[in-house]
């Protein structure tokens, strides 16, 4: 499952150490991005490379950034265009890569599992920017950076994610994530796309809409994906919006103080609305900033050699 | 007259449940004498002192991949893992390229497998054209060229009218529809059990339903045609309900297990990682699925252990856990696997033979399987030898195994195949 202190492929090893280091590691990268000259060379002279085998602008952009305030340089590497299209497989493809020298690699795949499978056979840092349905750890900490801005703290808060919870890769990150923490996480979503076997979390399943956000501090909204309709787990957008979105609801059950979160990108009129979106409660853009922040500590962890203190001091 | 006696070994009875010290003599690869009686010169002497004599393993559920993919396992490479791991008999599934779903193919088999003087191998043939489930095969030529019974194997039949058609012709020659019983609708894109551990893995899951609707839409069928059928690596517990049930109302239905359903849960693959040797179909179940089966061994549910052998190449395995085919190999770890059910108290030794070898050769309604006078001999003589199973000591060409690094107890010293030593 990834070996452990080299790669970031899953945030069930990580302990809450582990994770408040990095979100601490942050907060101090978060600073850095706030500077007119934003770049540290921390990481100069070191080579990460972006394999996504799977589109992605948010996700490559905010990993590319992230390396390049750092000083290190990037490769970036996309399915379309390259010899997984002429029938190399991932293993040589990536073996390939790893033979030009980079330092890390960044992954996202189709396959749930993927980076794992690379981790255990490369000697370079893996990080996993998404595998399949299984996990987004990078989303899921930016998720928690965000939420512990807002909110002070991770503990004693109640979070609800909802949404197509089973396909979600962000999900699976957020309840490993918070589950570190005193938090009481509740699912929302339809039946045909909630876990068949939830008993490996300690979640609370809602029922309704109303239950499930109004003693939320934080709702983690998901993105459905159009293609569920024909795969039978919703009959249509609209009903799903109806029922399980927040678009063109009366936000008056919610705490004053809750956050509206959305990893993007947001289907509007489906799970919310550009006023929404645009609006007072959510912190959908600051989870973007976030996310460069977040991958910049952990690129850091995973390759920086000690020179923390130019970081805070510089 | 080629004259074998086989003494100082304890001999396995599975029709009487006894263990005895006794001497075997086999003349011309018939069983002729079980006694105390002394060979003389006459008898080529093979010693079993401190091993087990027992019925010819008979695995009736392989995959040789020839022809078609030999790069992964060819009959002879097959054969030779049998051998090494006390197997004297398999059966083997159509879903050759091409199908074996004509006697061209099903004579190929069989020639090729008797120049090698190994293991005996006895085919399985399709039960529709192309394992497509529209038509069906050419039945009466197949049996009589030596098909033992027909499967459609991993692709299982969808129709319900063209399973109930093949039940009642497959009945006019006495040959049983095997069946590899899966909707496929329902298992749709999963690749392992649906439950705890695909919540955890975050890779779609295959319903233990997929498997159970199935089991209960054909031994009805079974029942409605009085047409035979077996059915293959029965995995849930929900299954061998099913099927216990079917049996008590007199159904012609027989069941079998994989010994790696026997051996591993869904937990196992858990640690694993997204290690593709424990991706198999149906997939590893949970404990609980596990004590349902021990249960249906132990009470006569399950007639049969088999492996469901089924050779991949590095190239196939070594991908992503999604695209990686199903199947692991099990010929060499079938025998000490399955020890393991008699040394946990599942199963007796003459039981556990029931299951390894007379209940298969029932089920294909062939002679053999039992160490009696006047039956053919095949013959597995082994003992509790412990030793770490290796790579390097798998025969054959992939290497698919989840028990790499596994203490074993049990090995093979020598199996005879009629008149063959091996």
């Amino acid at each position: 499952m990834g070996v452990p202190g080299k790669d970031l492929v899953s945030l069930g090893p990580l302990s809450r150490e582990d994770v408040e280091e990095i979100l601490d590691l942050a907060t101090e990268m978060k600073k850095i991005m706030q500077r007119p000259v934003k770049k540290v060379p921390v990481l100069r002279g070191k080579v990460i490379a972006n394999l996504f085998f799977e589109p992605s602008t948010r996700t490559r952009t905010s990993f590319d950034l992230a390396a390049k305030y750092l000083g290190a340089d990037t490769i970036n590497f996309s399915a379309s265009g390259s010899s997984i299209s002429k029938g190399e497989t991932l293993l040589d493809t990536v073996k390939n890569i790893l033979a030009m020298g980079p330092d890390a690699i960044v992954m996202r795949h189709k396959s749930s599992g993927a980076p794992f499978f690379i981790a255990e056979r490369v000697p370079v840092p893996v990080v996993n920017a998404g595998d399949g349905i299984n996990e987004h750890p990078s989303q899921g900490l930016l998720n928690l950076f965000t939420i512990r801005e807002y909110k002070g703290t991770l503990d004693g808060l109640k979070i609800t994610i909802m949404g197509d919870i089973s396909h979600s890769r962000v999900a699976r990150s957020d309840i490993l994530g918070l589950s570190k923490f005193d938090t009481e996480i509740t699912l929302f979503g339809p039946r045909t796309v909630m876990f068949h076997d939830v008993s490996p979390y300690k979640v609370k399943i809602a029922k309704t809409l109303e239950e499930a956000v109004k003693d939320a501090d934080a709702l983690m909204m998901l993105r459905i994906q159009r293609e569920r309709q024909a795969a039978l787990l919703i009959p249509s957008i609209r009903e799903y919006a109806r029922f399980y979105g927040l678009s063109h609801r009366k936000l008056d059950m919610l705490k004053s103080d809750a956050i509206i979160m959305h990893p993007g990108p947001v289907n509007w009129e489906v799970e919310l609305t550009q006023e929404l979106v645009y609006g007072d409660r959510s912190v959908i853009f600051n989870q973007v900033t976030n996310g460069v922040a977040v991958r910049m500590a952990i690129l850091y962890t995973l390759i920086g050699e000690g020179k923390y203190e130019e970081i805070s001091s510089s | 007259m080629k004259k074998l006696a086989v003494v100082n070994g304890k001999i396995i009875d599975v029709e009487k449940g006894s263990i005895l010290q006794k001497n075997l003599f086999i003349e011309d690869g018939k069983i002729v004498e079980v006694s105390e009686k002394e060979p003389d010169n006459s008898w080529e002497i093979l010693d079993a002192s401190d091993c087990y004599v027992a019925p010819g393993i008979f695995d009736m559920h392989v995959h040789l991949r020839d022809p078609g993919y030999e790069y992964k396992e060819d009959i002879n490479t097959g054969l030779r893992a049998a051998v090494e791991g006390g197997v004297t008999r398999v059966a083997a599934m159509p879903n050759t390229n091409p199908v074996n779903d004509n006697i061209s193919v099903t004579e190929y088999m069989i020639e090729k497998a008797e120049a090698l003087f190994l293991a005996e191998l006895y085919p399985i043939a399709a039960i529709t054209m192309g394992q497509k489930g529209e038509t069906l095969t050419e039945m009466g030529l197949l049996a009589e060229a030596g098909a033992v019974g027909f499967s459609d194997d991993g692709l299982p039949v969808e129709n319900a009218e063209v399973m109930r058609r093949a039940l009642e012709y497959a009945s006019l020659f006495d040959k049983p529809i095997i069946a590899h019983e899966e909707d496929k609708n329902l298992s749709g894109d999963g690749v392992i059990n649906e439950g705890r551990i695909s919540t955890l893995m975050g890779l779609p899951g295959i319903p233990s339903t997929a498997e159970e609707a199935m089991i209960a839409r054909d031994v009805l069928l079974a029942g409605y045609t009085g047409g035979k059928l077996h059915i293959c690596h029965v995995s849930t517990k929900g299954s061998v309900e099913i099927i216990r049930w079917a049996k008590k109302r007199g159904i012609p239905v027989t069941a079998e297990a994989a010994i790696h359903h026997l051996t591993l849960t869904e937990e196992d693959l858990y640690k694993a990682g997204y290690n593709t040797n424990f991706k198999m179909n149906p997939p590893l179940r949970t404990e609980e699925d596990i004590d349902a089966l021990y249960k249906g061994l132990a009470d006569g549910t399950i007639d049969a252990i088999v492996t469901d052998h089924a050779p991949h190449s590095k190239s196939d395995k070594e991908v992503e856990f999604d695209k990686a085919p199903f199947g692991i190999i099990g010929l060499q770890t079938l025998l000490p696997l399955s020890l393991r059910l008699w040394k946990e108290n599942i199963l007796t030794l003459p039981e556990l033979f029931k299951k390894l070898a007379y209940n298969p050769a029932r089920i294909l309604n062939i002679p053999g399987g039992s160490i009696k006078v006047g039956e053919p001999a095949y013959i597995t003589v082994f003992n509790m030898e412990k030793y770490t199973f290796t790579e390097g000591m798998i025969l054959s060409k992939s290497k698919n195994s989840p028990f790499i690094g596994w203490k074993l107890e049990g090995k093979k010293k020598f199996i005879i195949v009629k008149d063959k030593v091996l």
